[in-house]
């Protein structure tokens, strides 16, 4: 273990190095532009492979391309780059691809506020690619867990063969702080399972009653077709209903069998909590600072569940705050999030408070008291 | 004496025949050509590594077994470089067509023809969008019918090899479905070519472009390849001595690039690898 003072996009960085992977591959775009220069300087040195392609587009399909090669890949972009990547974002997950996609959120629509925060691709990092298909999305709220959780963004993306979104945000990525750098025997890493039969009974897309059918690299004797097209257990075309049928079940059953490992959260003064800030990213911080103060100050009992998982959505631990007198939802959107919350609580309207802002500053705690105080309106 | 068909070889036995192409289309004789220039070069099956985007022509890889990766629309080339760079010992070739490879996926075309990687593009060219129903395409000739030009195309056609040599690629060649002996012989070149080879296969679509344009069938689409093709030195000579001789929709054929002056960009890249690892070691 070393210590660091280094931004949240250099963490992760140092995040990704240490789960594995040595494959980069991104085009410029503001905020996260660090995360491809310090690749550009760490991954020659590790016989690692950085590519700067001439568009988002192009990015995106050379770490999905690369994958398929045993590499665990990771791109990095923002708002614009991020749309730009959907269409082959829906084929990593269509295919079960393991990558990593770093989004760090800036204020949109359009190009928006290049240079401020936002967390307002909630919901594209969901459902921005066409068709229903499933994802893995986390969120860091500090420079220490933008290198915690990007070595487990690999560790899902390799255990459930899936793309995973890292949803930053621009306070996040800009954010310096000393961070605790750990070496990979110091952390859990796992990499993807590799085929157990000879060639001749390997099938890409099955493996008995395997959730997740393991994934041959090319050039290792294993020979099969990726398409995506609707596609049979060899990975061929095919719209028979049950092959399309069987092979969405899978895809979903994939994640939602596994939420157990899947779905991260952190709960802070949650024992006694009458009311709950729920948040994700640089808004946790605030809450945080918010619940501190309105426990010490105004002798309210309040907690914070933070979503580091915030795909799939943790439904079932939010229906356990339908005992809470109130619930808070601070977040850099127009109430993206406390929509999600609307679909669990009963009695929404008299018990969900937003906090929103959308003009690429940071939700301050005061904000976040003042709701609070002035409870449901 | 019955000759073995080379070709069957390397068909994928899991995979449901006939295949989706129509009668008369010409993309069956460019991908023979190609399997037979693959079975000269005594690669083995699991070192190739197909690639190819949306389209007819991209449809070719599912056939063949190999590896093969069926990605987006334009995208085949971005794909492939990732593939080629994340395991540089991999064969590497890239199925394309004129909408896939030009249009929509124009952008990673003449930027990986800067670059110079280590790959084999075989594009598909018969002047149509045909998996959708016949619109016009980047090298659908002017004044020529499609679906989406009932009054003929106002737009103006690239030529691809030329658009390939000014982006810089080193291996630049060009043939015919008619001429399928000489087609099969510029891909094998291009296979042995360190660093970007890009080989444009003329092909017929009788289904949306013949229709349209007066060439009724498979046939007579193949004919018009046969009496409109001019070879690269004779288009030179006649460039000299008679230029209003030369048909301007004739078609240019030949090697037009070969040139082994360039680096290769995984070499480039590998040498700066090395530097470092020699500074640290």
């Amino acid at each position: 273990m070393q210590e660091k003072f280094i931004l949240g996009n250099e963490a992760v960085v140092e995040g990704a190095l240490v789960a594995g992977c040595r494959f980069f591959s991104g085009y410029p775009i503001t905020p996260s532009s660090e995360i491809a220069e310090a690749f550009s300087r760490e991954l020659p040195k590790l016989g690692g492979v950085f590519l700067q392609m001439e568009d988002e587009i192009g990015a995106m399909g050379v770490i999905v391309g690369a994958a398929l090669t045993g590499h665990k890949t990771i791109t990095a972009t923002s708002g614009p780059g991020f749309s730009l990547k959907q269409e082959t974002l829906g084929f990593a997950s269509f295919t079960e691809i393991p990558c990593v996609v770093v989004n760090v959120q800036r204020g949109g629509p359009s190009t928006g506020l290049p240079t401020m925060a936002s967390q307002a691709d909630l919901m594209q990092s969901r459902w921005g690619t066409h068709g229903e298909h499933p994802i893995i999305v986390l969120s860091p709220s500090s420079v220490q867990e933008c290198f915690k959780y990007t070595i487990t963004a690999f560790n899902l993306a390799e255990e459930f063969r899936t793309p995973v979104i890292f949803l930053m945000d621009e306070i996040i990525g800009h954010l310096r702080e000393k961070v605790r750098i750990y070496d990979e025997t110091e952390v859990e890493i796992i990499n993807r399972e590799k085929p157990q039969v000879p060639p001749e009974e390997y099938t890409v897309y099955k493996d008995g009653d395997k959730l997740v059918p393991p994934l041959a690299s090319y050039g290792t004797g294993y020979r099969y077709h990726i398409t995506g097209l609707a596609h049979n257990r060899h990975g061929l075309p095919s719209f028979s209903s049950e092959t399309v049928i069987k092979l969405s079940e899978r895809l979903h059953d994939k994640i939602n069998k596994n939420l157990d490992k899947i779905s991260i959260y952190n709960e802070f003064f949650m024992e006694d909590a009458e009311i709950v800030i729920v948040a994700y990213g640089s808004t946790t911080r605030s809450a945080i600072s918010a619940a501190d103060i309105l426990r010490k100050k105004h002798g309210k009992k309040v907690g914070v569940f933070q979503l580091v998982t915030v795909w799939p959505f943790p439904y079932a631990k939010i229906d356990e705050f339908n005992s809470m007198k109130e619930i808070v939802v601070p977040e850099m959107s127009l109430g993206q999030l406390r929509g999600e919350l609307e679909k669990q609580i009963i009695n929404a309207k008299e018990k969900l408070i937003g906090v929103n802002r959308i003009d690429g500053y940071m939700i301050t705690p005061d904000e976040i008291i003042e709701k609070t105080l002035r409870g449901v309106k | 004496m019955t000759k073995e068909n080379i070709v069957l070889k390397y068909l994928r036995k899991e995979m449901d025949f006939p295949n989706v192409w129509c009668p008369g289309c010409g993309h069956g004789i460019v991908l023979t050509a190609l399997v037979r220039a693959i079975a000269k070069t005594g690669w083995t099956k699991d070192e190739i590594v197909m690639v190819s985007g949306i389209g007819c022509s991209s449809r070719a890889p599912a056939y063949l077994d190999f590896h093969t990766l069926h990605t987006l629309h334009g995208r085949a080339i971005p794909f492939a470089t990732g593939v080629k760079l994340g395991n540089p010992k991999l064969k590497v070739i890239v199925i394309t067509g004129d909408g896939d490879g030009t249009a929509i996926g124009g952008n990673h075309f003449i930027h990986v023809c800067r670059r110079n990687i280590d790959l084999t593009v075989i594009l598909f060219n018969n002047n149509i969008y045909g998996m959708t129903g016949g619109q016009y395409s980047p090298t659908t000739p002017s004044e020529a019918y499609s679906v989406t030009t009932p009054f003929g195309n106002i737009d103006r056609p690239f030529d691809i090899s030329k658009v390939a040599e000014a982006a810089g690629a080193t291996f630049v060649a060009r043939s015919t479905a008619f001429h399928a002996a000489a087609l099969e012989n510029y891909i094998y070149k291009g296979f042995q070519h360190k660093g970007i080879a890009i080989i444009e296969a003329m092909t017929q679509c009788p289904t949306c472009y013949g229709r349209k344009n007066e060439l009724k069938d498979g046939v007579a689409m193949m004919k018009w390849f046969k009496d409109h093709s001019i070879s690269k030195a004779k288009f030179k000579k006649l460039s000299s001595e008679s230029p209003e001789s030369i048909d301007p929709d004739d078609i240019v054929t030949g090697i037009f690039v070969e040139r082994d002056d360039i680096p290769e960009y995984i070499e480039s890249y590998q040498n700066i690898v090395n530097s470092l690892l020699n500074r640290e070691g």
